[in-house]
Formats: structure tokens, C-alpha cells, sequence
């Protein structure tokens, strides 16, 4: 249970300062708008909003997700955490945090953009539902082990987009093509492999990085 | 020192054959390649670009290997094997893509379509670019060692996917794709003897050549840090 005291502690601490929380707000509307100024008075073709809401999710997750780690240096207080927690204590409350994190922004982002796209029109909701779930796990996991990495190497704004995105890319092409299914209408059975892909990325990418996570944590 | 000149005569007689032996309709003698159709003369790039696509993925295995290993001991000699082998990655990985590019644009009509594969060789591309980027972020030495080594490690386990994944959203222009009508892979059903043994021997040529620059690589890398540290209990 001391991972959930971790997770609460994280969670005070974030309503205290509101600082990822801001962040990523301002940050999901100042993406959404480029691509509203960009698209203009165009009309977007229905399987280019597929693509275009992963950008925003991902753009979106670059700016605030590493927060959970860099700020635990900032502050200096990752010394103390090593002290009264065990690396897979700290891992798992910081993953519960992320996971929160990213449904809520996701939510938002999906929410926002299916009301400011109307080409957006979800025809299986879902085969929609079940990937954005899935994807958005594997996001925070991806995401989580990259903040630690980060937050230990000195420099940390610039490198986490560029760490994150090989590693994320699987996971977005598969999302990004699931989206185009439920868009498109297609049946759940036929978007199975496609489904299968995702929970396996979920499922690896959780097992190495909770076992690669000890590493980090002692350096 | 046979070694040395046998690589060399190797990599020679590869060059030469590859470059000027002839295609012609019906090969008769020993030295001439057949016509593939909608390859013709474009087919010989086959010798140099197959390779380097081949040692990418070598280097990019040693790298993933070598940082495993030194996870589990600490010792800094294997980082230095697997920075090597990554320094001679992101070499071929660019010869790959731009000798991939140029043969597409001839082949295919453009030099780059997004296919399957050359997705994967781009985030191959991607992956390496990365890890020296975190690499050249980290002043401390075992610091620096550990944290590429995990990205190494997060990095090798994901690649998997575009062998799966890839195939399935894009349509693939490579031969032995998924959705590949003319006849599978060129190796097996359109190459002839003498052009399938030229294509392995250079296989096997740059394989020696690539382990060979590895350990002058990491040798180098390992007495250059024993001097550093000489110079300094001196100093």
C-alpha cells in the first residue's frame, strides 16, 4: 500500500502547485488551435482527423508526463524516496500517477476534438473506446520509464520528445490505425490483431521497464 | 595478418564482380548475372545495400547485447563494446537508408514511399540518433553507461512490433512483403548461382569487416580511457 501513500502524495503536491495540470491544458489548446489556424477554411478528410488526434495526444504528453520524475529532482528530495521506498514501490506510484494523468488529458483532448472537428465521426465507439483505452496504458508506461531516464540525465526539456518517440512509435501507428477502423466503422473482429499488437506493446513494454527501472533508480 | 588479407581480396574481388559483370537475357557463362525483370540494371545495388541494411540490425543487436552485459557485471569495457557497435550502426544505418533511397528511386519511382521497411530503417535511424543524444547529455561515465543501457534495452524490445505491425498498416514494396505478387523474395527464385554466391560472399565479406572495425573500435575506446586514468593518478 505504500505505492498508493506514494500516489497521494504526488497527487497533493500536483493540486498544490497545479503546475503539470496547467500545462497540459494550455498545452492541448494551443495544439488544437495551430491545427485549427493551419486547416482554416479547408475541409479535412475524415481519415486525416484520425492522425492529427494522436498528434495532439502525443505533443500533448511530451510537455507535461515527465513531470512526475523531474520534479522529484528538482526538488531534491529523490534521495529521501530512495530512503523509505523500494524502487518498485516508488515505479508503481509513479505509474499510477501517469496513468490518471494521461486518461484524464485524454479524455479532455478527445472530447474537445470531436466537438471542434465535425469530420471527426466515431462509427464504432466501441472498438474506439477499447484502443483508446489500451493505447493510453501503453502511453503511460512508455512514458513513465523515459521520465525516469530523463530525470536523471542533465538535460531535460529537449531530450524527452526525442527519447519518447522510436520507442512511442509502434504504439501510435497501431493507435493511429485503430482510429481510422472505429471511423471507418469497421468490426470489432477485424480490428483484432491490430488490438492484439497494442496489449502486447502494454504488456512488454510494462515488464521491461519494471525490471530495467531498478537501474535508474540507484544511479 | 591472413585475416586482414583475406578480407581485403574478399571485399575486392565483391566490388569488382558486383560492379562490372554483365546482365544479360540468358546467362551462359560463369560470370554473368541474369536479367530480373523490373530490376535490370538496378539489380546489382543488391550487393551493397543488402549488407549494410543486414549490419545495422547486427550492431543494433550487439548494442542491446553488450548493454544487458553490462548491467549485470558493471564493467565499463562492455559499454565501450556497445558504444562501438553503435558508432558503427548509425554508420551503416545511413549508408542503408541513402543506398535504399537511391535504388527506390530507380526501382520504385521515388526515394522514399514510407514502405514497411524503410519505416523500420527510419526508426532504426530514429532510435540510434536518440541514444547518442542521451549519450552526449550525461557527464558521468558509469552514470552515462547505465542510463544508455536501459534505453538500449527499451529500445531493442519494441523493435519487434515493425516486423508485425508495419506490414499490416502499409502496403510494402519490398520483395517477400506481405501483399507481394510477383513471385516472393528475388533471392530464392530469380537470382542464379553466381549472382546468389556474389550476394553471400558479400554478406559474409562485410560481416567480417564490420566485426573487424568493432574491436579496433572498442579497443581504441578502452586504452583510450586506461591513458586518461594513467594521466590523472600521475597528474
Amino acid at each position: 500500500m505504500k505505492s498508493f501513500a506514494l500516489f497521494k502524495k504526488d497527487i497533493n503536491s500536483e493540486l498544490r502547485t497545479r503546475y503539470a495540470i496547467n500545462s497540459l491544458a494550455m498545452f492541448v489548446i494551443v495544439t488544437l488551435s495551430v491545427i485549427l489556424f493551419s486547416i482554416g477554411n479547408e475541409t479535412i478528410s475524415e481519415s486525416l482527423t484520425g492522425g492529427l488526434f494522436w498528434v495532439v495526444i502525443f505533443f500533448t504528453s511530451m510537455s507535461g508526463l515527465s513531470r512526475v520524475f523531474v520534479s522529484e529532482e528538482e526538488r531534491g528530495t529523490s534521495l529521501t524516496l530512495q530512503l523509505i521506498a523500494a524502487p518498485a514501490t516508488v515505479f508503481s506510484g509513479k505509474l499510477l500517477f501517469n496513468l490518471i494523468l494521461v486518461f484524464a488529458m485524454n479524455t479532455v483532448i478527445a472530447v474537445l476534438y470531436s466537438a471542434l472537428f465535425e469530420a471527426f465521426i466515431i462509427r464504432n465507439f466501441l472498438l474506439f473506446l477499447v484502443s483508446f483505452i489500451f493505447g493510453n496504458i501503453g502511453l503511460a508506461f512508455a512514458s513513465t520509464i523515459i521520465a525516469a531516464i530523463i530525470s536523471k540525465a542533465g538535460a531535460k526539456g529537449t531530450l524527452y520528445p526525442v527519447l519518447s518517440f522510436p520507442i512511442l512509435l509502434p504504439l501510435i501507428l497501431t493507435s493511429v490505425q485503430l482510429t481510422l477502423f472505429s471511423i471507418d466503422g469497421t468490426s470489432f473482429e477485424s480490428a483484432q490483431f491490430e488490438l492484439a499488437i497494442v496489449v502486447c506493446y502494454d504488456v512488454i513494454i510494462l515488464t521491461t521497464s519494471y525490471m530495467l527501472f531498478d537501474f535508474i533508480w540507484k544511479e | 595478418m591472413i585475416w586482414k588479407i583475406f578480407l581485403f581480396l574478399l571485399l575486392c574481388f565483391v566490388s569488382i564482380a558486383g560492379i562490372t559483370f554483365p546482365i544479360v537475357e540468358n546467362p551462359q557463362r560463369w560470370y554473368e548475372f541474369p536479367f530480373i525483370k523490373g530490376l535490370e540494371e538496378n539489380a546489382k545495388i543488391i550487393f551493397f545495400h543488402v549488407p549494410t541494411a543486414w549490419l545495422t540490425v547486427i550492431a543494433f543487436f550487439m548494442t542491446a547485447l553488450y548493454s544487458f552485459k553490462y548491467l549485470r557485471k558493471k564493467n565499463l569495457d562492455d559499454d565501450a563494446k556497445s558504444y562501438a557497435a553503435a558508432q558503427l550502426g548509425i554508420i551503416f544505418c545511413i549508408l542503408a537508408t541513402v543506398t535504399g533511397a537511391v535504388w527506390a528511386k530507380f526501382a520504385w519511382g521515388a526515394f522514399w514511399s514510407w514502405d514497411p521497411r524503410q519505416t523500420s530503417i527510419f526508426a532504426l535511424l530514429l532510435i540510434y540518433g536518440a541514444w547518442f543524444a542521451l549519450r552526449s547529455s550525461i557527464e558521468s561515465e558509469e552514470k552515462r553507461a547505465t542510463l544508455s543501457s536501459v534505453y538500449a534495452i527499451i529500445a531493442f524490445v519494441t523493435v519487434p512490433f515493425f516486423i508485425f505491425v508495419m506490414p499490416r498498416i502499409m502496403t510494402g514494396l519490398h520483395p517477400g512483403s506481405a501483399d507481394d505478387t510477383n513471385a516472393g523474395p528475388v533471392i530464392d527464385f530469380k537470382m542464379n548461382a553466381n549472382m546468389q554466391l556474389i550476394f553471400f560472399l558479400s554478406l559474409i565479406g562485410f560481416t567480417i569487416l564490420y566485426f573487424w572495425m568493432w574491436r579496433l573500435g572498442y579497443k581504441s575506446l578502452i586504452y583510450r580511457d586506461k591513458l586518461n586514468k594513467q594521466l590523472l593518478i600521475r597528474g
